[in-house]
């Protein structure tokens, strides 16, 4: 995923507030590059989902935000960061509606339906990042 | 401990969110609505999302339990106020909200109820 630094927000996620201290803090991002409304439930609403996920399943974590700008576009680039245990089977976590917890199962691929980026690393026993970015036209 | 209010109207349980919710807040309002439907014998229960700036499917599974567990308890329950970006996300997210009527703000949810508006 392309991006530069500019400059990075981390925020941890160790507690149900964390979540939406990170909802609030991703919202004031997306509102100073200049997103819709929609655009802005969109990311936010991905934001949560992941950020529950680090919480929930991966014991606990950070998020990061992030502007982005790649020369033609700005945009945010979020990611969702833990050291758990990690995910071993990505095809099914990311198929709607399997969950290992007593969600919807829903986090993931719907997070990855309303960016317009998403990028998951994990590995049994290696924890899991997960970034997700959208992006505005100049 | 913070607790979303719950507002008794005749037959009807009125609950309006304000506030950014976390997860534990939701289980909780979950809990207090479900007990509040029994003790208070409500045939209708009126949710009131238009404060809400997001409904992430955590809040949509509260939704869709607190729906379910009222059909139980022999009450319907209308969502009232979606905002327009909330609806568009929902539908993206691939959550569906079951066993919910929605209404566009409150005094149309309680016609809806059969519990009459205040007009």
């Amino acid at each position: 995923m392309i991006g530069n630094d500019v400059d990075v927000r981390v925020l941890p996620l160790r507690a149900d507030e964390d979540v939406v201290r990170m909802r609030q803090a991703v919202r004031e991002c997306l509102v100073s590059v200049g997103f819709s409304l929609i655009d802005q439930t969109k990311m936010i609403t991905a934001a949560s989902e992941l950020g529950r996920n680090t919480l929930r399943y991966g014991g606990g974590g950070e998020a990061h935000i992030q502007k982005v700008n790649d020369g033609s576009r700005r945009g945010v680039m979020l990611s969702f960061i833990d050291q758990g245990p990690g995910i071993a089977d990505v095809e099914l976590a990311l198929t709607d509606g399997y969950t290992t917890g007593n969600g919807m199962g829903l986090g993931l691929s719907g997070a990855r339906r309303l960016a317009d980026e998403f990028e998951l690393t994990t590995a049994p026993g290696a924890g899991t990042t997960v970034r997700i970015a959208k992006w505005k036209l100049f | 401990m913070e607790r979303i209010p719950i507002l008794k109207m005749g037959s009807l349980l009125l609950v309006t969110i304000q506030v950014d919710m976390h997860d534990r807040l939701a289980m909780t309002l979950q809990d207090d609505l479900t007990s509040r439907i029994v003790k208070d014998r409500a045939k209708g229960v009126l949710i009131d999302i238009s404060a809400l700036d997001l409904v992430d499917s955590f809040i949509g599974r509260m939704i869709n339990n607190i729906a379910a567990m009222a059909k139980i308890l022999d009450a319907d329950t209308v969502l009232v106020g979606m905002q327009p970006a909330v609806a568009i996300t929902l539908v993206e997210l691939g959550l569906t909200l079951e066993g919910v009527k929605t209404a566009l703000n409150v005094d149309r949810g309680m016609k809806m109820l059969g519990l009459g508006g205040l007009s």
